[in-house]
């Protein structure tokens, strides 16, 4: 007896009972319906903090300083001198003084956004670029001007969509004058990238009060080189801090490693509870199908009575599990996509549903089939005819 | 055709041993029509599963059709069974999952014949018993007597030389019981060796030849035309 009888045998055996056979499938349906779902959810959450972070520039290098009780700094001149040092390596540097909820005044309208100051470089380390205008020079740097570029969100709020370029604006209070507009980043949102009034870092620091520049941005030459450049970086920060604790530096590619890294735990994890679910529809199976080779004793025998060896006996059984099973995977698989899209368009997620997940779900729910009615088929094959077609 | 040689069955329950055949021997021809009678206890079932090579002895030789299966495994037996022996049951024994086409089928299926093949010895056997306007019914459609046809059918699809027929009218009324013991007499007319299992002194009267089996031994070997003329 081939594999195509067998197939065909064990369909007609399913279809004979349907109601059983289906809670009989319920478990891996179920457990590959759960795989799915939960890679398809997780691998859409890695895929949008990857973009997250990726937006923010692979390249990119953040270093904050904490400082040793509030008092040490570090000259911006001698990290762009760092930069110099480290052309190979390192492509440029932007020191960045952020002034949280600053209030923008323009004529009798009223606004709080972020107000960050930077020098130059800033618009090459954060892959942007002004739409209009011009951004902050060296010399406006040097000679603390106050002039300032805004970001989408803060032309259309505060100038409704004009061109806010020669107009003055008041931040904290004290008069700027726009002379450019940064590209939209983030479809002009509040909050966002776009919400923000850059000035020359010299005249953030004195606005601030501070004086002081306790953050940095650089750029990595390429993104093969920002482990190098963290190194070079590391190595400098060493020389004027006695320990790590006062500073942290931070690169987005390397936060993205990490990233995947706990995502891919987290996967293995969820799937190996889900797994569970897959062992227990195992079990299942081998169940109904020892029920079934106890309901079919006196078929056996026949069988057996009409030439039937072990191995057509077992094939017969085994096929008949197997088939079961990938019948639930392939159920468990459209309803595990179908719920994931449901679930994601809920709950507002990324989905990402994985081909890798449904080739091994699907072989592994083929596989449990096998493997658990090898055990009854076998029970099956063993029986003895005179005693099986003596059964009623 | 079949030889069993001093056959012996020994089985042991407890501290008890009982013999189910005591030291067998018989010799049937090819084309003959014999009939196994006794009562129940007197161990024509253990020698059917013997003939039917659903068993194997506990000493003693059994060649059938030249080939000695005394000391063969199960799946040997099993493929001796398929090509040699056809069975039918008391209880018609067809799957009932499966019509009557697929049940007649199984054989040839176990003995590994092309689909187009089959479907010729299929429908030649159902022809044979009359039965081919019945193809796609469900046994459980099929009333008793149809139903042991189906199953002489089953037996016959593969051409099998001997057919052993266990109590085949037991079941049956004794109308529709002559009817198949008729179709067993035209299949012995028409070439096949047939051993029917039987307690039934009239139904074992119409075979050519009878053997009596009493606590595991032959008592009596009669052909059938001395049996006629004591009467």
């Amino acid at each position: 007896m081939n594999f195509k009888q067998s197939f065909n045998m064990a369909i007609k055996s399913l279809l004979g009972s349907k109601m059983r056979s289906f809670l009989t499938m319920l478990g891996i349906i179920i457990g590959v319906a759960s795989v799915i779902i939960l890679v398809s959810l997780i691998s859409g959450m890695a895929a949008d903090m990857s973009a997250s972070f990726e937006s923010m520039g692979t390249n990119l290098i953040s270093v904050s300083i904490r400082g040793r009780g509030g008092n040490i700094t570090i000259d911006p001149d001698d990290m762009q001198e760092l930069v110099e040092e480290n052309t190979e390596v390192l492509a440029a540097v932007t020191p960045l003084v952020n002034i949280q909820s600053a209030t923008v005044k323009y004529e009798t309208e009223n606004i709080t956004t972020t107000c960050t100051g930077s020098n130059e470089y800033y618009t090459d380390i954060k892959n942007s670029d002004v739409s209009s205008g011009r951004f902050i020079t060296y010399l406006d740097v040097e000679k603390r001007q106050k002039v300032c570029v805004v970001g989408s969100y803060i032309v259309q709020e505060l100038f409704g969509g004009a061109s806010p370029l020669g107009e003055q604006i008041k931040v904290n209070g004290s008069s700027f004058t726009v002379v450019g507009v940064l590209e939209e980043k983030a479809d002009s949102e509040e909050g966002s990238d776009d919400d923000v009034v850059m000035i020359p870092y010299t005249t953030a620091a004195r606005l601030s009060f501070m004086g002081r520049v306790s953050s940095y941005s650089f750029s990595a030459a390429s993104t093969e080189t920002v482990e190098d450049a963290m190194a070079a970086i590391n190595k400098q920060m060493r020389e004027y801090f006695s320990s790590s604790d006062y500073y942290s530096v931070f690169s987005a590619s390397q936060a993205l490693d990490q990233v995947n890294e706990m995502m891919g735990t987290v996967t293995l994890v969820l799937v190996g509870v889900a797994a569970i679910s897959l062992l227990v529809g195992g079990i299942g199976i081998m169940n109904i199908m020892l029920v079934s080779v106890t309901e079919r004793t006196r078929e056996i025998g026949i069988r057996k009575s009409l030439g039937a060896k072990r191995r057509d006996i077992m094939s017969q059984f085994v096929v008949e599990a197997a088939t079961t099973s990938s019948a639930g995977g392939i159920i468990g698989i459209a309803l595990g996509l179908a719920s994931s899209y449901l679930v994601g368009s809920l709950l507002q997620m990324t989905v990402k549903p994985s081909m890798g997940a449904v080739i091994v779900a699907f072989s592994v729910s083929v596989a449990i089939g096998i493997t658990f009615g090898y055990f009854p088929a076998n029970k099956a094959a063993k029986m003895n005819p005179i005693d099986a077609l003596r059964h009623d | 055709m079949i030889d069993l040689i001093d056959i012996y069955k020994i089985y042991q329950v407890g501290d008890t041993e009982i013999r189910a055949l005591d030291g067998i021997s018989l010799h049937i021809d090819e084309k003959e029509f014999v009939a196994i009678v006794g009562q129940s206890g007197s161990g024509k079932s253990t020698c059917m599963n013997m003939v039917g090579c659903l068993d194997i002895p506990t000493s003693g030789k059994y060649i059938l059709n030249g080939r000695d299966v005394s000391k063969l495994n199960e799946d040997e037996l099993s493929e001796i069974r398929n090509l040699t022996l056809g069975f039918i049951f008391q209880q018609y024994n067809l799957i009932s999952k499966l019509n009557v086409y697929e049940n007649v089928e199984l054989p040839l299926i176990y003995r590994g014949i092309e689909k187009h093949d089959r479907q010729r010895m299929v429908e030649e056997s159902l022809a044979r018993v009359g039965l081919l306007n019945r193809i796609y019914n469900m046994p459980s459609q099929l009333s008793g007597g149809q139903q042991q046809r189906v199953s002489i059918a089953r037996a016959l699809s593969g051409n099998p030389p001997v057919i052993l027929a266990d109590e085949p009218t037991g079941a049956l009324d004794s109308k529709t019981g002559q009817e198949v013991l008729e179709l067993l007499k035209q299949i012995n007319e028409e070439g096949s060796t047939i051993v029917l299992i039987t307690h039934d002194n009239s139904i074992a009267h119409q075979a050519k030849r009878i053997v009596r089996l009493h606590d595991g031994s032959i008592t009596e070997d009669t052909a059938l035309e001395v049996v006629k003329n004591e009467l």
